[in-house]
């Protein structure tokens, strides 16, 4: 009866999408009031009955409702009830119903924030915000039911895929979709105001936190997949260019540029159409990802078996939603065109090269996601594109970032000025030169390594600037709004990321070996040495564990327990063992016993020292909290209510006051 | 024509856009070209379709029992097939979760003489599940005959990976 409810509340819920999307638009265009109003009420209600299936969803899998079929595929009775209520994301179905619910979480709480602006406009942005939500439960409902039957109910389920039975992936898909469906926002405010024909500045400065916000869930989600994969794939990665992360970068990369743009509409009113552009794009590519993830069309870790029905409808919603915004920016884009003009030394240009490359990196990641694609289609054969495309190509398209990112703050809008410019290339560049020639005594010349330290030094040191130069000349209190202090973390996280790709990468060493009961392995100045492997047990997976001890200069250091796990269904999982430094990882993965009928025997062992690797991840920790942080500007709330009040005299800059 | 100091500049912006574009676009195929692996199956590759790629994809089944394991380093030897084909295969180091007989394989090496030399060895999927990428190719290697599902049932018996 419950999962019947579930389904109920579905249809209901694509019935008051419809009329979310398609009243307030008409009544939008005709200037219909009373049409108009329907947009938040049926937000509200579509809410309320896509937050009830989805909760019916995660009451099925707490009660071991196994006449579900979604629920018997993703759950059986050993499963923990943390690991159950993550399995409601497991897999397609309840990825997909997820993916709506987080759509109506930022639908609401943009229906409930949005009182100020002029009505019209809501209308548009909620109706457009519906009819993604009708896309998407009409997919839900005919191809991808999380409520199917499953008769007659079997008596234990099957159980969560054993990758996904960590702590890190039970939030890992909720983070990640808040970024990818916060996009969902900028995109319904750039089709609504191409639909209105109009972009005003003060419209821009409200989208901008929305934008903000997605976008740092989006860093989490994305160093939360990297962590993932770093700990529990086993092998030690923290990337691997698979077209799933790709399809998660993509976004991040399109999202980082249009935060940037968004920011030069909001204040100089220039690059409108570049920005919609973006917006538009950074949508695009999270539906892409999501679907690229779950349709299987790539092989992949994360990629089901895949169902014909549902490529199609996935490959018609794309086209709809890529090519119906891509030919309203084309018709429309001219007429919300306009700002006042910059110089070639200016903010914006900066932004604009940064943008530039941002956009080209994601294009770059997009071709050798889809080359396999692409030669399929052409029949060239069965390919696929290799990391080094992706390594070499990815570096060389963020080097013009990292070298102009110490002068972003430095340069003013419009027009910067070029001896303050000089004074800061030759203080950031002197203090990069002088820590690259120390480090290359400490590392042993690996070049990679001194390039990373000098690009690290170099932005550190230009966002200490002028964070030392904020505090000289302006009072307390006004030293450092929210955007700007957002701005500065995110700036720093850049030069923390660096320093941890860049030295880990360089200065990693990894071991395969095979190893009998007390043996020694050195690596560095530790020894690992080897104590055999015993037999464990846990909820629902029995485990070799490993017992390797760790010890620098004869003193022990570390006691490290790598596993591998036999799960309920006889799947295999590596568990890692990682002892956590802030300059340096060790990490011991357990292999194959060398013989089958002794596992007290020889075993396979990767055994890795990984310095700073760890730094990465906070540097991209620091990101997102420079996300969240800029979002919190009071500028952008207070300025709101002005708005409201001026709404009679809009400043809003039309293409025909601009541009002859 | 003369040129007023706006044009100028724009023209010079424009330049360099367009060379910029050129330049990546230049290195982006270079670089596809040097990273794009083929994937092909052990009769295509005893036929002949390997000759030209340095590094190419083999992929196939891990024959029942062929596993073979070095007596004091982490080599080991097995032999992957399809249909109609039979490709033996070194690799040192750590053999994924999944690898084990009978199961479909893609690894990433090069030919050395008669037999493929892998540097990564990927068994990513489930019992039940092939990649469809895999699928694809052995179907296409054998004029779209059904992949056979007992090549070597014979010898499954005596494979006993577990």
């Amino acid at each position: 009866m419950i999962p019947e409810l579930g389904q109920l509340a579905l249809i209901l819920a694509l019935l008051l999408a419809l009329a979310q999307s398609i009243l307030p638009i008409i009544g939008a265009w005709r200037g219909n009031r009373a049409m108009m109003a329907v947009a938040r009420p049926a937000a509200f209600a579509q809410g309320f009955f896509v937050v009830l299936a989805f909760v019916l969803l995660v009451w099925a899998f707490l009660r071991f409702d196994f006449s579900v079929q979604y629920v018997a595929e993703n759950s059986n009775l050993a499963l923990p009830w943390y690991y159950r209520i993550a399995a409601v994301w497991g897999a397609h179905e309840g990825s997909m119903l997820l993916w709506i619910f987080i759509l109506n979480v930022w639908t609401l709480a943009l229906a409930t924030f949005s009182r100020q602006l002029p009505e019209p406009f809501v209308a548009r942005v909620l109706g457009v915000l519906g009819l993604i939500a009708v896309g998407f439960l009409a997919f839900i409902l005919f191809t991808s039911d999380p409520f199917g039957r499953l008769l007659p109910m079997p008596a234990d389920g099957g159980d969560l895929n054993p990758v996904l039975q960590d702590p890190g992936m039970t939030f890992h898909p909720p983070v990640i979709y808040m970024g990818y469906v916060g996009f969902s926002v900028a995109f319904a405010f750039s089709i609504a105001a191409l639909l209105g024909g109009e972009l005003e500045q003060a419209w821009v400065r409200w989208a901008r936190p929305w934008t903000n916000i997605a976008w740092a869930f989006l860093t989490c989600g994305i160093v939360a997949g990297s962590w993932w994969a770093y700990a529990e794939l086993g092998w030690g990665g923290w990337w691997f260019w698979d077209p799933v992360e790709n399809a998660s970068f993509m976004p991040w990369l399109v999202g980082t540029a249009l935060i940037h743009a968004q920011a030069v509409t909001e204040k100089r009113g220039s690059l409108r159409a570049w920005t919609i552009l973006l917006s538009i794009f950074a949508f695009s590519l999270s539906l892409l990802g999501t679907f690229l993830v779950r349709s299987g069309v790539l092989t992949s870790v994360h990629s089901f078996a895949s169902d014909p029905r549902r490529g199609l409808f996935i490959l018609c919603f794309l086209v709809i939603v890529v090519g119906g915004s891509l030919l309203l920016y084309a018709l429309r884009a001219p007429k919300v065109a306009g700002g006042k003009p910059f110089a070639v030394v200016s903010r914006e240009s900066a932004i604009l090269v940064g943008n530039l490359m941002f956009t080209v990196a994601a294009a770059m990641v997009l071709l050798g996601t889809l080359f396999p694609l692409i030669g399929d289609a052409l029949n060239l054969g069965k390919i696929s594109v290799g990391p080094p495309y992706f390594g070499l190509m990815f570096p060389l398209l963020m080097l013009p970032i990292v070298l102009l990112l110490p002068f972003g703050p430095y340069l003013r809008w419009g027009k910067g000025e070029v001896p303050v410019l000089k004074r800061v290339m030759a203080r950031a560049g002197l203090a990069a030169v002088a820590c690259a020639i120390i480090a290359a005594f400490l590392v042993d010349g690996q070049m990679k390594a001194i390039a990373g330290v000098a690009a690290a030094v170099w932005v550190a040191v230009g966002v200490a600037l002028y964070v030392i130069k904020r505090w000289r000349e302006m009072p307390r209190g006004r030293r450092y709004p929210a955007e700007m202090a957002g701005m500065l973390f995110a700036h720093a996280g850049v030069a923390v990321f660096l320093i941890g790709v860049l030295l880990s990468e360089s200065l990693s060493v990894t071991r395969d070996v095979r190893m009998a009961p007390g043996d020694v392995q050195r690596i560095g100045g530790y020894a690992f040495r080897f104590d055999g492997v015993t037999e464990t047990q846990g909820p629902n997976w029995r485990a070799d564990q490993g017992t390797v001890t760790v010890t620098l200069n004869d003193k022990p250091i570390a006691v490290m327990h790598p596993q591998k796990r036999i799960y309920t269904r006889e799947q295999v999982q590596t568990e890692s063992a990682i002892d956590p430094g802030i300059t340096r990882d060790l990490y011991v993965a357990l292999g194959e016993p060398m013989d089958a009928q002794h596992i007290d025997g020889a075993w396979a062992l990767r055994l890795y020292s990984k310095p700073f690797i760890r730094w990465l991840w906070a540097g991209g920790l620091l990101m997102m909290l420079g996300g969240f942080v800029a979002a919190g500007d009071r500028r952008f709330r207070v300025r709101r209510v002005a708005n409201a009040q001026d709404n009679a005299t809009p400043d809003k800059v039309t293409a025909r006051e601009v541009r002859a | 024509m003369p040129m007023n100091p706006t044009r100028k500049r724009r023209l010079v912006i424009v330049t360099l856009v367009v060379a910029a574009a050129a330049l990546a676009v230049a290195l982006g195929v270079y670089a596809l070209q040097q990273n794009m692996n083929y994937l092909l199956t052990p009769s295509q590759v005893q036929s002949g379709q390997a000759g030209s790629y340095k590094t190419f994809r083999l992929g196939g089944m891990v024959k029942g029992g062929s596993i073979q394991r070095d007596k004091d380093s982490l080599k080991v030897t097995f032999t992957v097939v399809d249909a109609d084909g039979a490709m033996p295969v070194e690799y040192t180091g750590i053999l994924p979760d999944l690898f084990r007989d009978n199961q479909s394989v893609i690894a990433t090496g090069h030919m050395d003489s008669a037999h493929f030399v892998a540097t990564e060895v990927l068994a990513k999927h489930d019992e039940t599940y092939m990649p469809k990428e895999l699928k694809d190719a052995m179907a296409k290697a054998h004029g779209n005959k059904k992949m056979p599902q007992g090549v070597d049932q014979g010898d499954a018996g005596q494979g006993g990976a577990q």
